[in-house]
């Protein structure tokens, strides 16, 4: 049962903002600006080296929740937060963990659906969060059986 | 270009018109956000979830709506960010990326957002607010 997770939380994962995965990441969603990029334009910022940019920690590893496992297939990504205390800086370290937050089933014109709330969170090394994230998955009642919901 | 904070409500922030959605696009995003999820990238892993073809992973066209505002990081950062996914995203769709100022406070401006495609349908709808440093 999902609502059984909710609560649950990984433990936390040391992850580097590297430069080199900023850059394939902008690349990729064409977003290749010199605050990312380009060294000199970084050291000569306010943040004094590159950033990277909000929807970066896709990238992160946030830990496995102990015994929590998705399916591959048949959920629907249907909402996507994020909160930032300030930008990402290339570089640092960041630990990230993950939590299950909330589990509702709703009934609607396509039938029973399952509305599911992970939230991720990413730290400096004094504790301090720089940002944390909320991603609501569907589970479409068919996924939800598969699981024995 | 102007700088945000002396935005008024209803200003519009340029529009951005992206390339026809490419397969290479896709298999691009799946590389560097370690996101592999089939679905996005092989037509026949699509077709069995009774998909015309591959969509685009909707963290894809988030990734892309965020450059509206990346130009402006002297100014300040984009506080919170947040999406609903409302529609697919197909291969060749032409995507117009959009954003308006609805509201202002001291140090803060707060923007909505949107992807739209060629039919003129929000794929991604959101708000995005920007905060200004002293």
């Amino acid at each position: 049962m999902l609502s059984e997770f909710v609560g649950k939380k990984s433990s936390k994962v040391r992850n580097t903002v590297e430069k080199g995965a900023v850059k394939k990441f902008v690349e990729a969603v064409g977003d290749l600006q010199p605050i990312y990029v380009d060294e000199e334009v970084g050291k000569n910022s306010r943040y004094k080296t590159n950033i990277a940019p909000p929807t970066y920690p896709r990238v992160f590893d946030f830990g496995i929740i102990e015994g929590f496992k998705l399916p591959s297939v048949g959920l629907i990504h249907g909402e996507q937060h994020y909160h930032y205390e300030r930008p990402l800086l290339v570089g640092e370290e960041v630990q990230c963990y993950s939590e299950v937050h909330s589990y509702v089933e709703k009934t609607g014109s396509f039938g029973k659906m399952g509305f599911l709330s992970i939230k991720q969170y990413g730290e400096d090394q004094n504790g301090e969060l720089i940002f944390s994230s909320e991603q609501i998955i569907i589970v479409p009642e068919p996924v939800a059986r598969g699981l024995g919901i | 270009m102007s700088k945000l904070g002396e935005l008024q409500v209803g200003a519009k922030l340029d529009e951005i018109v992206l390339s026809p959605v490419s397969r290479l696009d896709l298999i691009k995003y799946a590389g560097a956000s370690g996101d592999y999820n089939p679905i996005h990238t092989i037509d026949d892993e699509a077709k069995k979830l009774g998909l015309p073809g591959v969509i685009a992973h909707g963290m894809w066209t988030m990734g892309n709506l965020a450059k509206l505002f990346t130009s402006y990081y002297e100014e300040g950062f984009l506080q919170d960010y947040s999406i609903r996914f409302k529609d697919m995203v197909f291969l060749d769709d032409v995507i117009t990326l959009k954003a308006e100022l609805t509201e202002k406070e001291e140090n803060k401006v707060k923007f909505s957002v949107a992807a739209i495609n060629k039919r003129g349908k929000e794929v991604l709808k959101g708000s995005a607010v920007f905060a200004l440093y002293e």
